[in-house]
């Protein structure tokens, strides 16, 4: 019946994502001065730290200068941003080399355990979302959710453990290290990648799996879900064509959440799995208080996490035919 | 009082054993030093990495300590410190809700806005540049942990207010010539209670995650003071001989999360049908 | 010949769990025929197991409840019909027509994707021809463009508009069976009337067979050929609808009978000169941010001007959009005007709440609507009484207590209610106790805002008597706001006509028996259904608006673009004059006296 939509039916959603990306890109500067204004109040200064405590405060005074640490806090934190935005935040002091070289070599190993992990997690959590939210309140739903509900609430290190213990250790299947060999076969990838994905996954899957079987059941509760079950709509139709075009909202905001959830499992996964990661290194950088090192990445996960939501937000819109329509 | 008791009997099983759980750790956490059958930071045992036995229940650990001993005690740090960090946390970010919610509106954009920015830094993150920032004493530990959780506390609990804000019987309030304090307390928090309590309780777990993933880390609890995080830690040399040391603080972690979260749930679906 | 009739019930139980768990029966042995092609209406107020009974038909329970009896409707048999049976009878050989279709349309689906899917999933047609007669369908509903308002989605359409079309949806499977749940209950009175044409049109073009189910029996008498009285479940009375409008024959009819049309028993006397109270003149105020000239970003009032005297009653009515709630929370300061003032016995008062004084504020109390959300649940009927005692008159302790057992007693409720939380009342025993709350504060005027409206006719009816009382015993004056004018007219002397933010006429009750009147107004007054039956075939096809395309001028009549009685270059070129009738009424029109008295 409707032709395709004109250009000025885009206008409105066109209108309404700008607004999200001016209002994430904002975000994101506030974020940025919080992360810098924090990680510049260390009780010792940078240079104090580099030196040890045998310096002069000649010495320290000198290298203050040098790393320009003696100029207002305000100027420092422009240079800063600037120098992040165009890709190069500076020096490491632990490793003593420029913290994008450092990155580019931890960064795609993070990305492929998120991506392996995602690709693992997100269609089991759609399932066991969809089943409890359409089983709701009978057996099935009230075991899902007795298992997600723990699983939300184990730590990574003791699902680590015991995958360690099972795998690696008693079967011997898996190894307890994650080392990815030099071009790897398609099996020797998956050998490697199978315990820390899997410890990752079951975060997500927990996670996700509530948000959808919760997004879904605000929507059965709606009036138009009777409604279609008086018209005679069978279950499955139901879901497909009633019930998940409006929960896709929900479900991509669930998405980015559980998603961004992964960061932070992945800093405690990669520990225990010595994986070289972005997370490990930054955590490296809390340890060794390499603060440029310690910036760029909170950065990058405060960039990633707002990408997220900027998609889910965009996804959101465009689904939703009120919005759509501006 | 009578009425808890008759609410808890009223408990599906999964919400009686959370309810167990909780309680369990709550009595470990307050009587745990006065129960443990050794100092927990004494060598007692020649053998590392023992297994259990009826003079150790849990064996030793990677210094032949008693790891249930360690356990007792590590346990206050995890339940206490973790309990004081979601007080000071629902406090301050219920009170800026609330705050927010009969504020003047350029009040509740400012902290909105500022919380935002905030809740956009995932909180793993966040706690981990504070630690880098301020270092990880006890005190500085908690608040730091508090913090992390403040912007989602007053996220929800500013949904919940601002939605309460606009009844009738708030705006009959205000028409009646009432400050904005009553308003708060008496005529909006009352009725937010329970919906924060639930919210609470799952940032306690939340808390108690975080507190043992930073110890585990080495970035948490500093030695000899050890909470569960940092007993997993410590042990981790004991992972490939399936050590009861590395076991028995991570499944302990495991029980009083799982515990908190089970019984909320039951207490929030009861409420609900 | 005799056959069977085409739908047949009998011994219809609904049980639900109470709270305790024990079993309770929320409709009790009900039992019925419909003749093939007639209309059976189901009537009660709520709690009455109406919507209940008129689900059970579709073998559809709410809530896990559960139905036995005997059911069949044409040739199918749907007691004992398992999932997959009643699946295939749903929304084919039954149709359903659902209270609210704002919410029943599925939000993110174009309507004609929805209103045909019936026949699709039940193969009944193809999707042309379902198409096709979807389009004769909205046409017969006498919906505007009926060829393309299906590609619409649901936000887009107006309540009206989704009411007929899910009308179309019920009946495009050409059903055995149509049920209507409340359809026009959510609607303005003015909608309502053209809603309940199209459904008469096309039921009976259609031949179809329907269940109506509604709380009012003055719809009903438009619509149905049988009329079953229901209360609690259980069937009080079932005949003819003329005969039950005319002879009912049980108490119960009766006293639903009486409820539709509210006479006050309470005879309150009015002053022959009243003293002004409350007087608010040429108020502008919307929502939004203001602009530089002053002006809110969504403007809701212009220009409004209304006087309470002192111990009146002032009605303020209009459909939802007409900004008559805005003049209470004006009136209130609870929203600034941009333009005008409110003047408090000779004082004018300031415009935000927060520069009036304790005593300016307690002069002038507030009651809501919804009393569920008007009374604050976490606290006791006595504290919520309690605090305005204290708040304004410092009263506490003994003194306080035997206060708030006066106010109890003044509202007919007894005084252990007072210890009681408010989620353990009832809806009327709620209303009587947000009214006793603006009682503590011995207030001048009491802003009424639709206190009404949530109630049934039989407690709506108490309720309004109770006001009459008050104003009688207490002398204090009502700004009375309402979207009904039989209550309005029932408890005011003086009734002011809102239209989009403009006050279209104002005059005594009395006025508002007869002609002249302001366009809205005739409108308004011949929308309100009558108790007989052949008042919806008496109600005129509604002119259509004479005017094309209308400019939204803010001087010109907010009226025109649905004035059937506009003068092109006349009422569309300038602002409408205010006229003085012979009767006192005064009215915003061009047309004069004589032409508005028809």
């Amino acid at each position: 019946m409707s032709g395709a939509p004109s250009v000025s039916a885009w206008r409105g959603p066109i209108r309404l994502v700008g607004k999200r990306i001016g209002l994430a890109l904002i975000t994101l500067l506030l974020v940025s001065a919080v992360v810098f204004t924090i990680s510049g109040l260390l009780p010792g200064d940078a240079a104090q730290e580099v030196l040890g405590q045998g310096a002069t405060p000649e010495q320290v005074a000198a290298l203050r200068h040098e790393m320009g640490l003696d100029r207002p806090a305000a100027v420092r934190y422009f240079e800063w941003l600037a120098a992040i935005a165009a890709g190069d935040p500076g020096n490491s002091i632990v490793a003593n080399k420029p913290v994008a070289d450092i990155i580019s070599e931890r960064l795609p190993n993070t990305l492929t355990l998120a991506g392996l992990t995602t690709v693992f997690a997100v269609p089991f959590a759609f399932l066991v979302g969809i089943w409890s939210a359409v089983t709701r309140g009978r057996a099935t739903d009230r075991s899902l959710n007795i298992m997600t509900l723990a699983m939300v609430a184990l730590p990574e290190f003791l699902v680590a453990t015991i995958a360690v213990m099972v795998f690696s250790v008693k079967l011997l299947w898996l190894p307890s290290i994650t080392i990815v060999p030099q071009d790897p076969t398609l099996g020797e990838f998956l050998r490697a990648y199978a315990l820390p994905v899997m410890v990752l996954g079951v975060g997500v899957i927990a996670q996700l799996s509530r948000m959808i079987r919760a997004a879904i059941i605000a929507e059965l509760d709606r009036p138009y879900v009777e409604m279609a079950r008086l018209k005679g709509v069978s279950q499955a139709r139901l879901i497909v064509r009633h019930v998940l075009p409006n929960a896709v909202g929900p479900i991509a905001n669930a998405m980015a959440l559980s998603l961004s959830y992964l960061f932070g499992g992945a800093i405690i996964v990669e520990t225990i799995f010595s994986y070289p990661g972005l997370a490990s290194l930054m955590v490296n950088a809390v340890t060794s208080r390499d603060m440029p090192l310690l910036q760029a990445c909170a950065m990058i996960f405060c960039a990633a996490y707002l990408l997220l939501v900027l998609i889910a937000d965009t996804v959101a819109i465009l689904a939703n035919p009120r919005l759509r329509q501006g | 009082m009578a009425n808890l008791i008759r609410r808890a009997t009223r408990l599906p099983l999964p919400g009686k054993i959370g309810l167990a759980l909780v309680l369990f750790w709550i009595v470990i956490a307050v009587i745990g030093p006065w129960i443990a059958p050794y100092p927990p930071g004494s060598f007692v045992n020649e053998e590392v990495f023992a297994g259990s036995s009826r003079a150790y229940w849990l064996g030793s650990d990677f210094l032949g300590r008693d790891v249930l001993s360690r356990l007792v005690s590590g346990a206050r740090f995890t339940v206490g410190l973790s309990a004081i960090a979601v007080t000071i946390a629902a406090s301050i970010g219920t009170g800026l809700a609330l705050t927010a919610a009969v504020g003047p509106r350029w009040l509740d954009e400012l902290l909105s806005r500022a919380m935002d920015t905030l809740i956009s830094i995932p909180s793993k993150i966040f706690a981990l540049v504070l630690v880098a920032a301020f270092g990880s004493s006890m005190a500085l530990l908690t608040l730091i942990i508090a913090i992390t959780y403040i912007p989602g506390n007053f996220r929800i609990a500013r949904s919940l207010a601002v939605g309460l804000a606009k009844l009738d019987y708030v705006e009959v309030a205000r028409a009646r010539g009432e400050g904005r304090l009553h308003l708060a307390v008496v005529e909006i928090l009352p009725n937010i209670l329970k919906p924060l309590f639930a919210d609470i309780g799952l940032r306690f777990v939340f808390i108690v995650l975080l507190l043992s993933g930073l110890s585990f880390l080495g970035l948490g609890l500093q030695p000899p003071d050890a909470d569960l995080g940092s007993l997993v830690r410590e042990n981790t040399s004991g992972l490939a001989e399936g050590a009861l040391a590395i076991i028995a603080p991570a499944a302990a972690i495991a029980s009083l999360t799982v515990g908190v979260n089970l019984l909320i749930d039951a207490a929030t679906q009861g409420k609900a049908e | 010949m005799t056959m069977t009739p085409h739908v047949d019930v009998r011994g219809l139980c609904v049980t639900v769990r109470a709270p305790d768990g024990s079993p309770l029966r929320i409709v009790d042995n009900v039992s019925f025929a419909i003749p093939r092609s007639e209309v059976l209406a189901l009537i009660g107020e709520s709690g009455s197991g109406k919507t209940t009974i008129a689900l059970s038909l579709m073998g559809y329970a709410r809530g896990g409840a559960r139905i036995s009896g005997q059911i069949t409707v044409g040739e199918a048999t749907l007691d004992g019909a398992g999932d997959k049976g009643l699946a295939a009878q749903r929304g084919h050989r039954i149709t359903y027509v659902a209270q609210s279709a704002a919410a029943a349309f599925n939000p993110s689906r174009r309507v004609i994707e929805q209103v045909i899917e019936p026949a699709l999933i039940h193969g009944t047609a193809t999707d042309a021809q379902a198409r096709a007669r979807a389009v004769e369908l909205f046409a017969a509903l006498a919906l505007p463009n009926p060829q393309t308002i299906g590609s619409r989605y649901p936000h887009e359409l107006s309540g009206g508009q989704l009411q007929r079309l899910m009308a179309a949806m019920a009946l495009i499977t050409r059903p055995d069976l149509v049920i209507f749940d409340e359809p026009t209950t959510a609607l303005d009175v003015t909608t309502q009337v053209e809603v309940l044409q199209a459904f008469r049109k096309v039921v009976r073009e259609q031949g179809a067979t329907g269940v109506y189910v509604s709380h009012d029996l003055a719809v009903v008498a438009q619509m149905a050929d049988q009329v079953l009285v229901l209360n609690r479940g259980t069937v009080r009375e079932q005949n003819a609808v003329r005969a039950v409008l005319e002879a009912p024959a049980d108490d119960y009819t009766r006293t639903l009978l009486a409820a539709a049309q509210p006479v006050l028993k309470t005879v309150v006397p009015v002053a022959v000169k009243p003293a002004p109270l409350l007087s608010i003149s040429g108020i502008h105020a919307g929502y939004g941010s203001i602009d530089r000239q002053g002006r809110p970003a969504h403007p809701v009032l212009s220009d409004v001007s209304l006087t309470v005297p002192r111990g009146g009653a002032v009605g303020v009515i209009g459909e939802s959009g007409s900004g008559k709630s805005t003049v209470a929370r004006v009136v209130a300061g609870l929203l600034a005007p941009t333009a005008g003032e409110v003047v408090l016995d000779g004082q004018t008062l300031a415009a935000s709440l927060s520069e009036r004084g304790r005593e300016e504020l307690r002069r002038i109390q507030i009651v809501f609507q919804n009393a569920d959300v008007a009374l604050n649940p976490a606290h006791s009927v006595g504290d919520i009484l309690g605090r305005v005692l204290r708040f304004y008159h410092g009263m506490s302790g003994r003194a306080a207590t035997a206060r708030v057992a006066e106010l109890l007693d003044l509202i007919r409720l007894p005084s252990a209610v007072a210890g009681r939380r408010c989620d353990e009342l009832s809806g009327g025993q709620k209303q009587r106790v947000n009214l006793a709350r603006a009682l503590a504060a011995n207030p001048d005027v009491i802003l009424c805002d639709e206190v009404t409206s949530a109630l049934d006719t039989v407690v709506r009816e108490a309720i309004l008597d109770l006001l009459a009382e008050l104003r009688r015993d207490l002398g204090v004056a009502y700004l009375f706001i309402s979207h009904d004018i039989a209550t309005v007219k029932a408890l005011c002397d003086e009734i002011v006509v809102l239209y989009k933010g403009t006050r279209v006429e104002s005059g005594q009750s009395g006025t508002y028996n007869a002609p002249p009147y302001h366009p809205y107004t005739d409108l308004l007054i011949s929308s309100v259904p009558e108790l007989r039956t052949d008042w919806l075939s008496g109600v005129g096809p509604k002119a259509t608006p004479q005017l094309g395309a209308v400019t939204d001028d803010a001087g010109l009549c907010r009226f025109l673009p649905r004035c059937p009685v506009a003068i092109a270059g006349r009422c569309d070129t300038s602002p409408p004059p205010l006229r003085l009738m012979d009767a006192g009424n005064a009215v915003l029109c061009h047309r004069t006296e004589s032409e508005l008295a028809h």
